[in-house]
């Protein structure tokens, strides 16, 4: 057991918060400028990914080193956890905010226009919708659906294989077979690429825009955007766990960095089967 | 251990000597104490900043028409101020209250993730940046409320892109810090500190950061929507688009409610630890302070479109968010009455800390009163936007809130510095503060009666006597802070010197260690029977 040190780890002075709050000043002031049109964003804007890159690699290779060095006991482990799982809680209440949205639209707001006949009387609630008269003073379009039990439903099938093979990892993780985690994980990681693949071609047939296209347009793409971001991350997540097990890092009983990206993984599952009902499906 | 870890071990920490001094010292720190300190600096800087917008606001409202600010300039003021004091000083000073308080109370080293601590001071910096810098862009700041409601921020200019972000970034920032109070309190506690056990503060802070948690993202959302419908093309709050501007107010306000309590559970916190503390008896049914405490923060999440009766909503809802603002009101007079009974037969004192806080329950009730006149649904439409309904916040926020985090100020000074304040100038500063206060906001509940609204820089004729009043006690509440950082400032640098029991009726870990705090404390946990 890793329980080298009795007391908890209290890492020393750390340049890293400051170069986060840089990275994201950057980061906010950048894309500002570069949505109202200022020439100097994008470069302002860049300088940020940089740092945010750099401050991201760096400061999880130093946890890496303290905790390949056994710097962290059991409470410390514990600790991370407890982060974890909040930190996921914070992402579930982010996609309520939006599956919010998407229920109000159709609910509430929809039928509402259609009740106020003297704006627009010949308009009538159904969904999908782009709204009375969008793009901005034109009669709205119909917009054409994508067929749920086509590519929704391979990229569900694709997904929830993709929590399988994970966990088929995470058992060759516990009982020391290496190949088994090496194979799950590069499995586990070629569908979620397969998975963002799909969206991305997905997105190229849909005819309707994020854009263009209305309330239905806005909350399908603010939902799979947002969705395909965390799968972005989760797969980078995935590879750098895959490097980091190449590199002979984790052991059946000290894997927090492992279980950390699983969880996410499978939370990003989750998220995609209430996309699949309520955005797809229903 | 190998040896090669070892050497690196040391500059890591455990090293009581080996942190920087000068201005890296705060820079890199990692140390919970030097965090709290900045966070309550920052909170400090903020409070002036966003106070002085309000002495802009109180001298244009001195009389009847326009005299020093153009009306723009003037809904600038009263959205950067509304802005800044929530996010950049109520906020952060309890912040920094936890930072300091919390490992002290449950006898923990430090915070469970010391770095990120820090980190969530820092991002506060960037956020504070892009708020004031917003001021000088074309178009000027934010001019459309706190509240950012769409169509108006939809069409304001950038420096909305400005305070959207300078929002996202205090988001991050408030749940970072959340995650680790969360950890710190579930996971740093000494041994024998079971949950029961711990003093009220923590159980406050715990609550909160709950809160903070599951409210931050939805606010993140509903920020992002507007980002999108502002230059992406999205129609989340356009009708013409099949969207909904009350859309906005709905995901708003289901973060704003739980807002408001996270900006007054940690002052319940302080007020739970100052009251017995002079009324040398435990707190009176420490059990029922816990369970009102969390179903405040339940609650919350099923009241927040009593901010939005007259915005267009079913009957049945008004009905049911009506009922369910009142049911608050029920463990908040748990909390009320349990203060009164602490203090019930108590051997009482009334230092500076205790007569904040009775000052505290005293003017919070008021606030709590009003506050259930305007959730009554009738009469709200009548309230909606006039300045009963600024007079009832300020009397939670500013009575509750900032003279919450004033009184725990002195509470903690002693064990912070290692000397005490100076009581004659910090009674000064009280009464002061309170008497100004009650002449600012009090007459603020006439004019609202009587249909003056909010965030309009004139006024009609029959409200100027009670204006002037109100922006004669502005003023004077505003000198009277000056003093507030003369005490603490001269209490820094000198005076009798702090005993490590500081109060004489104080209870619990943080008073067994040395005033000032030494660097580390609770390196071995101590043991709670």
């Amino acid at each position: 057991m890793n329980q080298d040190n009795k007391s908890y780890f209290l890492p020393g002075p750390s340049f890293w918060p400051l170069i986060s709050s840089i990275s994201l000043f950057l980061l906010a002031g950048g894309f500002t400028m570069m949505l109202n049109k200022i020439a100097m964003g994008k470069p302002i804007f860049i300088a940020g990914v940089i740092s945010l890159t750099y401050l991201l690699f760096g400061w999880f290779k130093e946890v890496v080193g303290e905790s390949v060095s056994k710097f962290y006991n059991k409470q410390v482990d514990k600790s991370f956890r407890w982060g974890m799982g909040f930190f996921i809680f914070s992402e579930v209440m982010f996609f309520f905010g939006f599956f919010g949205a998407l229920f109000y639209a159709r609910n509430v707001s929809l039928p509402w226009i259609a009740d106020a006949q003297m704006l627009w009387p010949s308009f009538t609630a159904a969904w999908p919708s782009a709204g009375p008269a969008w793009p901005a003073g034109e009669a709205s379009k119909a917009i054409e659906l994508l067929d749920p039990w086509h590519l929704p439903a391979i990229n569900t099938l694709i997904l929830l294989t993709s929590g399988a093979t994970l966990t088929w990892a995470h058992w060759g993780l516990m009982k020391d077979k290496r190949k088994q985690l090496i194979m799950g994980l590069a499995l586990t990681i070629a569908l979620g690429v397969t998975f963002l693949f799909l969206q991305v071609h997905e997105y190229s047939e849909a005819t309707f825009t994020m854009a263009g296209s209305g309330i239905y347009g806005s909350t399908f793409y603010m939902l799979t955007g947002f969705h395909g971001l965390h799968v972005t991350m989760g797969t980078i997540m995935l590879a750098i766990i895959l490097f980091r097990v190449m590199k002979g890092h984790f052991n059946s009983h000290d894997h927090f960095g492992f279980e950390a990206v699983a969880w996410y993984w499978h939370f990003v599952d989750v998220v995609w089967l209430f996309l699949f009902i309520f955005v797809y499906w229903l | 251990m190998s040896t090669t870890s070892a050497a690196h071990h040391d500059d890591h920490g455990h090293d009581s000597h080996g942190h920087p001094t000068g201005i890296m010292r705060w820079v890199k720190s990692t140390n919970h104490k030097d965090i709290g300190t900045m966070y309550l600096w920052f909170s400090f800087t903020m409070f002036m900043f966003a106070g002085a917008m309000a002495m802009g606001i109180r001298a244009e409202l001195f009389q009847p028409g326009l005299q020093f600010v153009k009306p723009e300039t003037f809904n600038q003021l009263t959205t950067l101020h509304g802005l800044i004091m929530i996010f950049g000083a109520i906020m952060p000073a309890f912040v920094g209250f936890a930072n300091w308080q919390v490992p002290l109370m449950i006898g923990a080293p430090d915070m469970a993730f010391p770095r990120l601590n820090n980190m969530s001071f820092w991002l506060l910096i960037p956020a504070a940046i892009l708020l004031v810098a917003s001021i000088f862009v074309p178009g000027g700041a934010v001019a459309g409320g706190w509240t950012m409601y769409p169509p108006l921020s939809i069409q304001a200019g950038m420096s909305m892109d400005m305070s959207i972000f300078a929002l996202h970034i205090l988001g991050v920032s408030s749940i970072v810090g959340s995650i680790n109070i969360i950890t710190t309190i579930f996971n740093m506690r000494a041994p024998g500190m079971t949950l029961m056990k711990m003093p009220m503060f923590v159980w406050t802070w715990l609550i909160t950061a709950y809160l903070l948690i599951a409210a931050m993202p939805v606010l993140a959302g509903a920020l992002t929507m507007l980002i999108t419908d502002r230059h992406f093309g999205t129609t989340f709050f356009n009708a013409a688009g099949g969207g909904d501007p009350v859309l906005f107010q709905h995901v708003f306000w289901f973060f704003g409610h739980p807002e408001v309590y996270i900006m007054i559970l940690p002052a319940f916190g302080i007020l739970s630890t100052i009251i017995p503390t002079f009324a040398r008896k435990p707190l009176f049914g420490y059990a029922s302070m816990v369970y009102a405490t969390a179903a405040i923060a339940v609650l919350s999440f099923v009241v927040w479109a009593h901010h939005m009766f007259t915005t267009g909503m079913p009957v049945a809802g008004q009905l049911f968010f009506m009922y369910s603002t009142m049911l608050i009101s029920v463990p908040t007079g748990v909390k009320v009455f349990n203060w009164l009974a602490t203090m019930w037969r108590g051997s009482m004192t009334f230092e500076t800390p205790m007569l904040f806080s009775i000052a505290v329950v005293f003017l919070f009730t008021i606030g709590g009163l009003t506050g259930l006149v305007c959730a009554v649904l009738p009469v709200d439409i009548q309230l909606q936007d006039t300045y009963y309904v600024v007079a009832h916040f300020h009397y939670v926020l500013f009575s509750g809130a900032a003279m919450s985090i004033m009184g725990g100020v002195y509470y903690w000074l002693p064990k912070w510095t290692g000397h005490m304040y100076d009581e004659t100038l910090g009674k000064w500063h009280f009464w002061t503060t309170t008497i100004a206060f009650n002449v600012t906001f009090f007459p603020m509940h006439f004019t609202g009666l009587a249909g003056m609204p909010r965030r309009i820089p004139d006024y009609s004729q029959q409200f100027a006597e009670f204006n002037m009043i109100s922006s004669i006690g502005a003023f004077a509440l505003g000198i009277s802070q000056l003093l507030f950082l003369y005490v603490v400032i001269k209490c820094i640098r000198g005076g009798a010197k702090a005993t490590n029991q500081v109060w004489e009726g104080a209870q619990g870990l943080e008073w067994t260690v040395a005033s000032p705090a030494p660097f580390h404390t609770f390196e071995t946990p101590p043991q709670v029977k």
